[in-house]
């Protein structure tokens, strides 16, 4: 026996607990004030908190409140910050509106936006508030909301069955499961029917109203009752996760999942919700599949279209969905529930077939994987709107048919002609033959012709020739030839097995038909894709993909494709296109704002999407390993066709690749310009290295050589050594001025490296004071440096190239004997050094001038030195992130002031525990 | 008489430096390549090099490195400006000092005094006492005084403080001083040696912002001046 092990976390959930940590402190908290109904005091709750955490100093605004007329609730509002809302003008209409922009622009610690199941107005970023509270969160700023029990997605149909009324606003559970935090605000159903009464709830004239319908006592203790479970699911997994923190006991996990099968009939959104649900409770995934059959091939287009927002519905509720294709959906079923390891098979239960000899596929499935579990969902009361039916069928006549998995070519009217044809044919072909051939042989000549119209045109002409073809058999070779009638009673059986056999060979044919088509359009998508990567994998430009990606998604999606690539700054443009204009292809053209947001946020939007779906387009952001690459706007012919789950996988892998493409194309052209930027900068560095070294070596000699002859011996006469010790005092002078030229084209190329060292300031103050002692010789100086400045990051030789021109230039504009200060102090996020002299002071609005290039403060002057120093000094200042301007303080002189930014120091607290490994 | 190697490809420069040293009486042999500078140093045996970095025939770095395989002879650098990372080499391959160009005559003259006062190991008195200003160092002791009062310096500054004396006139790069006094793990820990500098020169100084002993040879190292010129 294994001695019993202290109990030990199990490492992928800590794992995920780390991350959803991580996640939620960059990420905004949420706060959801859950409640039975309205009127239970969940906005009056939240407005107290903030209240009370404004009190406390925290930064809170309220983004949007419904007061619903409640005097309590408006004057809770009073003095808390409320954003403006957002109008928006619909159909004559004025709807006020949360404004998301505004909200994220004031980027407050604390928000409150009410309602959080809202749905927005027409013309609003998204469809729901909810939406706009995520990217909220995203923003980093946390959210206070409210809720209902009845707006959550998976209760949303069992509440309306208790309440009787269909609800349209509903919340995704998975965002109220991932909340922070949910306080649940409870009071009981007598107390809440006595606040209606009391007219807390609505204003007097709807409460009447309210009363009779919605809060019935029964409805209000059913909804608290749900209310309190799902807060007590919610608390169970707070439980889990603290275990799982904690390690507190062994750690619950399953393996098992679900698969919801969904059928075209009108359970399908039953079973949706019953099987998320199921899932949630036990915190497994799940996926929802629908099988199309030939059969089912032939349903509407608005019918498709309603399977295809459930499978989109099931995808909110946090399924992986998919479209089979298959002849026998129990078959299909079970092979998907295999491959992904699936137990539990959720189906709705089925009718009692017309057929007596087809079982149900539920049988069927139990039959194949007797392992399972199958879970059958129970069937609404038939109660659901007989309108939508009818409405179908119209729809269903007006438009042709169309499939899910593959475009179906709808049979022309004369495929029914030749099938006619065709058996007639058969007829007169046969007539020459009936002499030698059994009537017997002579239908299996009409079963062939069945059989080949079958395989050329589906199914009806199959049907259709099946029918001439019986017909002309009586007419033209039983007996009496040349007459309906018929006289041996026998052919009635041989009339009978022909028809028979005759429509199921077409019922066959058109099964086979399907599955090729169904398999030759895989093939063609695979070969598309195959094409698609060969061509771009080819590409060097940008042009190019673009091209490759129109032509393809035309091609295989039937649908107009636009590149959209981001500018530097990140705005998307069109992206250039091959021999062409640039621009919109047609008269529509995609809504660059929607674009850039899916750009921005690295989601899909437009149709068939939550963000947006108005207007004709489909926006997929390119994702590439690094970063987004570009949006692609997909206009289909056929809005559905977006909703297609395994269409929208082909586009994405579509999108994918030709993310990649453009981040190759992108990095080719990184390198290339790298390339060229190091050849341009080895140039330049060889020929300022030539220049500096071929200009300063003659300036050595002069100033060597005048230096020597100065001190030479025997003694020169003093006017013969002053001549000598000016030459040298040019020469110095010379050099500077190519030191200061040579400094201004390394700066001005861009290319500088500054060498940033953390330093003290003082340090670089003193070896400028030391090289410039000659020019100071001659005045006073003076130091204000506090002794506790900070270090700072700089480059000390071209600092100090900013002091010693400063004070070679106050030394040139003052009068023997001025003073200088240099004076530092810490003034916000930077160290502001001031560096001035008492002397005349700079001309009026020569300020700024003086640090134009070759500018001097007095015209024409006599001093020396062109007005280079000043440029470099506010060029040098600026590289390191400062900024130099000059001034004329009150007090008279001139005033120069340069900043450098502070930034954080490393640490220097360890330095002299450092055990030095003893030098001597 | 002593002697001195000028390795310059300049002619004017060899001229007047070679003037400046033969007033003072050294005896000048003159070389225009490394390789040329190479074979006389092995030939006249020097007593101190000069050595231009940017030599036409190759880097003067190489020279430093090849001559002190076989030779501890005193050498003194001349480069330009800009040059600081170049200076820090050839300091580090065993350069003992640096001239920037354009430099004036008296300047050069002060490098090859303190040079030889290296040489000669005479910073410190009989009593093993070094003096600067009114600063005094008793090197047996480990006491330092200013003004007669005692300065307390954390190990770390006594250390670099020896480091600067040991080498007094010359310029010690940072990374020696940081290898020296933290130990060859830190040379690149330079701002750890900028704070220690700047404490000494809190303690030592009149004016920390003016240095008058413990001057910084700027992006290259420090230098320790014991008597003003």
């Amino acid at each position: 026996m294994r001695a019993a092990e202290p109990p030990r976390p199990d490492p992928d959930a800590l794992l995920a607990q780390i991350q959803e940590r991580e996640l939620s402190t960059s990420r905004g908290k949420l706060r959801i004030y859950f409640g039975a109904s309205a009127g239970v005091g969940k906005t009056y709750a939240m407005l107290t908190a903030a209240r009370r955490m404004q009190a406390d100093g925290h930064d809170i605004v309220v983004g949007v409140i419904e007061p619903h007329g409640r005097d309590e609730t408006a004057a809770l509002i009073e003095g808390l910050e409320v954003l403006p809302e957002k109008k928006i003008h619909y159909r004559g209409k004025t709807l006020t509106e949360f404004d998301i922009d505004t909200a994220l622009a004031r980027h407050p610690a604390v928000i409150l936006v009410d309602e959080l199941a809202h749905s927005n107005g027409p013309g609003s970023r998204h469809a729901k508030r909810w939406q706009d509270v995520e990217e909220l969160l995203d923003a980093g700023i946390d959210v206070f909301t409210t809720v209902n029990v009845q707006h959550l997605e998976s209760l949303s149909d069992v509440i309306g069955g208790i309440i009787g009324v269909h609800i349209a606003e509903t919340l995704p559970d998975a965002v109220f499961d991932e909340a922070s935090e949910i306080v649940l605000i409870d009071i009981t159903a007598d107390e809440l029917l006595m606040r209606l009464r009391a007219g807390k709830v609505y204003q007097a004239q709807l409460v009447e109203h309210a009363s009779r319908n919605f809060f019935r006592k029964g409805n209000l203790i059913a909804l608290r009752e749900l209310a309190l479970r799902r807060t007590a699911d919610r608390v169970e997994d707070d439980v889990k996760a603290y275990r799982i923190e904690k390690s507190i006991g062994p750690v619950w996990k399953t393996d098992s999942t679900l698969l919801a099968c969904i059928g075209p009939g009108p359970d399908a959104e039953q079973v949706i919700r019953a099987a998320a649900r199921m899932a949630g409770r036990m915190n497994t995934d799940w996926h929802a599949i629908y099988v199309e059959t030939p059969q089912l091939q032939r349903l509407s287009p608005a019918h498709r279209e309603r399977i295809l927002e459930k499978l989109k519905l099931a995808q909110n509720l946090g399924a992986t969905s998919a479209i089979l294709a298959g002849n026998d959906i129990a078959l299909a079923i079970v092979d998907y529930a295999r491959a992904r390891n699936l137990s539990n098979i959720v189906v709705g239960r089925s009718r009692s077939s017309v057929w007596p000899w087809r079982s149900a596929y539920a049988k069927r499935i139990t039959s194949y994987a007797s392992d399972m579990d199958m879970i059958e969902i129970g069937r609404p009361f038939p109660k659901e709107s007989p309108g939508l039916e009818q409405a179908s069928g119209t729809e269903a006549s007006q438009s042709a048919p169309g499939v899910l998995l593959s475009r179906q070519h709808a049979v022309p009217r004369w495929g029914y002609a030749w099938a006619a044809a065709a058996s007639l044919l058969t007829a007169l072909l046969a007539m020459p033959l009936s002499r030698y051939l059994d009537l017997a042989n002579i239908v299996m000549l009409f079963l062939l012709a069945t059989v080949l119209v079958a395989v050329r045109w589906g199914r009806g002409p199959s049907i259709a020739a099946t029918l001439v073809g019986v017909i002309a058999f009586d007419f033209f070779f039983v007996p009496p030839r040349f007459s309906f009638a018929v006289s041996d009673l026998q052919y009635l059986v041989t009339f009978m097995i022909m028809l028979a056999v005759g429509l199921i060979i077409g019922h066959l044919t058109a099964g086979l038909r399907y599955q090729a088509r169904v398999a030759s359009h895989r093939e063609e998508r695979a070969l598309a894709l195959y094409e698609y990567a060969r061509e771009l994998s080819g590409a060097l430009q940008t042009e190019q993909i673009s091209e490759a990606t129109r032509s393809f998604v035309q091609r295989t999606f039937h649908a107009k494709a636009t590149l959209l690539l981001p500018d530097d700054a990140g705005h998307l443009r069109f992206a250039p296109a091959l021999g062409e204009i640039s621009g919109p292809p047609g008269t529509h053209a995609p809504d660059m704002g929607i674009a850039q947001w899916a750009f921005d946020h690295a989601a899909p939007a437009g149709i068939g999407t939550n963000t947006l779906p108005g207007g004709s387009f489909f926006y997929l952001p390119l994702v590439a390993p690094m970063r987004t690459r570009g949006v692609l706007a997909i206009e289909p012919e056929n809005r559905r066709w977006i909703l297609i789950p395994e269409q929208r996988r082909q586009l994405d892998t579509f999108a994918a690749l030709a993310a990649i493409a453009l981040e190759r194309v992108h990095y080719i052209e990184i390198a290339k310009s790298v390339l060229i930027r190091m050849e341009s900068e080895r140039l330049r560095n060889a020929l300022l290295a030539a220049l500096s070294h071929d200009l300063r070596t003659p300036l050595t000699s002069l100033v060597g050589l005048s230096d020597s002859l100065a001190i030479s011996a025997p003694a020169l006469a003093p006017s013969q050594r002053e001549l000598a010790e000016a030459v040298r005092d040019e020469a110095v002078r010379m050099n500077n001025l190519v030191s200061n030229l040579l400094d201004m084209a390394r700066i001005q190329s861009g290319e500088v490296k500054l060498n940033l060292q953390w330093q003290p300031f003082e340090e670089v103050v003193g070896s400028a004071l030391h090289a410039c002692r000659s020019q100071l010789a001659r005045h006073q100086l003076q130091t204000r440096l506090p002794r506790d400045l900070p270090l700072v990051r700089f480059d000390a030789v071209l600092i100090e190239r900013v002091l010693c021109n400063l004070i070679e230039n106050a030394s040139k504009y003052t009068p023997p004997g001025s003073r200088f200060t240099i004076a530092a102090e810490v003034k916000e996020q930077f160290l502001k050094v001031t560096f001035s002299d008492n002397g005349p002071g700079l001309p009026r609005g020569m300020e700024e001038a003086v640090f134009e290039k070759f500018t001097r403060g007095e015209k024409e002057s006599a001093k020396p030195g062109v007005g280079l120093g000043l440029a470099i000094c506010r060029a040098i200042v600026e590289a390191h992130g400062g900024t130099l301007c000059a001034r004329r303080p009150p007090d008279g002189g001139t005033a120069f002031v340069f900043t450098l930014p502070l930034g954080k120091p490393p640490d220097i607290s360890s330095v002299e525990e450092i055990p030095a490994s003893l030098p001597n | 008489m002593p002697d001195i190697l000028i390795v310059e490809d300049e002619p004017h420069i060899r001229r007047f430096v070679r003037m400046a040293l033969e007033t003072e009486g050294w005896h000048v042999f003159e070389s225009e390549t490394a390789r040329r500078g190479l074979i006389d140093a092995g030939t006249r045996k020097p007593d101190l090099i000069i050595l231009d970095l940017g030599l036409p025939d190759g880097n003067g770095i190489d020279f430093i490195l090849d001559l002190r395989k076989w030779s501890s002879i005193p050498i003194i650098v001349l480069s330009a400006r800009n040059e600081e990372q170049d200076k820090i080499r050839a300091l580090d391959a065993g350069a003992d000092d640096y001239l920037t160009k354009p430099f004036g005559v008296g300047e050069l003259m002060a490098r090859i005094r303190a040079m030889q006062r290296r040489d000669l190991q005479s910073h410190a008195n009989e009593s093993g006492v070094v003096r600067f200003g009114d600063v005094s160092i008793d090197l047996a002791s480990r006491l330092v005084t200013r003004a007669n009062q005692v300065v307390h310096l954390t190990p770390i500054e006594y250390r670099l403080l020896t480091m600067l004396v040991k080498n007094a006139g010359r310029v010690v790069t940072s990374p020696q001083l940081l290898r020296a006094v933290w130990g060859p793990s830190h040379s690149e820990s330079g701002h750890y040696l900028r704070i220690y500098m700047s404490h000494l020169r809190q303690k030592l100084e009149d004016d920390p912002a003016r240095p008058k002993y413990l001057q910084t040879e700027t992006a290259v190292g420090y230098r320790l001046l014991l008597c003003l010129e």
